[in-house]
């Protein structure tokens, strides 16, 4: 039997700069559960994703993934897609996608999980802001991850995008996944929890 | 893993072939130095005959030194970084390939051509083969060095002068041996230890520089 994944964080303080974002953090997220993050601009919804994604680390608490592939990170077995859409823009959309599928050690590069057939060919640089984005999300299909770190996914997608995104969301929590999301939309999930950061003033 | 290098170095390789800049402004500079210098020094022979290799080894290193700073900046500003942090492969070989990828790119090319280019300094073409041998060997300390320079100021916008300032002092004892093993082999004395120092010089920025740079960059991720 597998064990479903638990992702928890224990009073984790955050600090930046001198400033402490935030402090006294906990929560957990099992198997196929959603977490959206709330908050004012500066109460620390990036700032803690990036903790997550360890790419800082926590000034005081831990954070763990249990029942994950052992020996892996959380990093390691997590999709961070923050504000910048880590594309580059001389490449076509299928070169950026080959080359993190190849990186991330996928398979097949996924550009029908956007809808990026047609753009296959394009340069990057001449995407528009709702299209760089989506192929920025179709980073999210190039590997398997059980936690996706999204970072306002939302940011320019019109309806259909949206509706892509949401089910790309959908798959991945009936596979059992775990989302954390960062967002100050509704982004059409009625059943995911919400964790509210307030600035700590 | 080998996968995941493989497809960083073309990657990169296809980049540096689509945005240019890198290895054709280098280019550039070289052949600068070279065409001015006689004009400069005026039409004495021998002078610039036993200047050249000097010379050479010269606008070798300050044109990779020009490159240096581009290394990670933009994987940095766009996020790749952030990803390639993340991924299976340790933070450290990430940084290695970058640096090879770039030798591939800029270094190894520079240090092909620089050689014949010579011939506008009067260089004896006896020592073009010792020069292309300390050139190619030493060209993959240079890229390896000028990635600690290229990590340190990955952040910051105008890095260059940085870079330069940085770097500079790492790239004294490749110059020094380079240049020694080229001018050894018109005299009596072997140029055979020169080259074993600078190889050995190579290998350990091979070892030294990607953790270094990784420690940098790891600094700006935070």
């Amino acid at each position: 039997m597998i064990l479903p994944l638990r992702l928890k964080a224990e009073n984790i303080a955050c600090e930046r700069g001198g400033r402490l974002v935030f402090s006294n953090l906990s929560f957990t997220l099992s198997s196929g559960e959603m977490l959206e993050l709330r908050g004012a601009n500066g109460s620390g919804k990036s700032s803690l994703l990036r903790l997550l994604a360890g790419l800082n680390a926590p000034t005081t608490g831990s954070i763990s993934l249990e029942n994950g592939e052992p020996g892996a990170s959380l990093a390691e077995q997590a999709h961070y897609i923050g504000h910048v859409d880590a594309n580059k823009s001389a490449l076509t959309v299928a070169e950026n996608l080959d080359f993190w599928t190849t990186f991330l050690g996928g398979t097949k590069a996924p550009l029908s999980s956007f809808n990026l057939e047609t753009l296959a060919d394009d340069q990057a640089l001449l995407l528009s802001a709702g299209q760089k984005r989506r192929l920025a999300l179709a980073r999210l299909r190039c590997a398997e991850r059980p936690v996706w770190l999204l970072d306002e996914p939302d940011v320019g997608l019109d309806s259909a995008s949206r509706l892509m995104l949401q089910n790309q969301i959908t798959h991945h929590l009936e596979k059992g996944g775990m989302v954390l999301a960062a967002t100050h939309t509704d982004l059409g999930f009625k059943t995911a929890r919400t964790l509210q950061l307030g600035a700590v003033l | 893993m080998r996968q995941a290098m493989l497809a960083l170095i073309k990657r990169d390789a296809r980049l540096a072939r689509k945005q240019g800049g890198g290895f054709g402004a280098a280019l550039g500079f070289i052949l600068a130095v070279m065409v001015l210098v006689p004009l400069a020094l005026g039409p004495d022979q021998a002078l610039l005959q036993r200047i050249a290799p000097g010379m050479m080894w010269l606008a070798l290193l300050l044109a990779v030194l020009l490159t240096a700073d581009r290394m990670f900046q933009q994987d940095f500003e766009d996020g790749s970084l952030d990803v390639m942090a993340m991924s299976r492969m340790p933070f450290e070989i990430v940084t290695f390939t970058k640096a090879l990828a770039h030798w591939l790119t800029v270094s190894l090319p520079l240090a092909l051509i620089t050689p014949p280019l010579g011939l506008l300094l009067n260089i004896d073409t006896s020592q073009l083969p010792i020069l292309w041998a300390t050139m190619i060997l030493g060209s993959l300390a240079l890229s390896m060095l000028a990635s600690i320079g290229g990590a340190v100021t990955a952040g910051l916008r105008r890095g260059g002068l940085l870079v330069s300032l940085l770097v500079l002092p790492l790239y004294v004892p490749v110059l020094i041996f380079g240049v020694a093993a080229a001018t050894a082999s018109l005299g009596p004395s072997s140029s055979t230890p020169a080259l074993i120092v600078l190889s050995a010089i190579t290998l350990m920025s091979v070892v030294v520089a990607p953790w270094a740079s990784a420690t940098a960059l790891k600094a700006y991720l935070r």
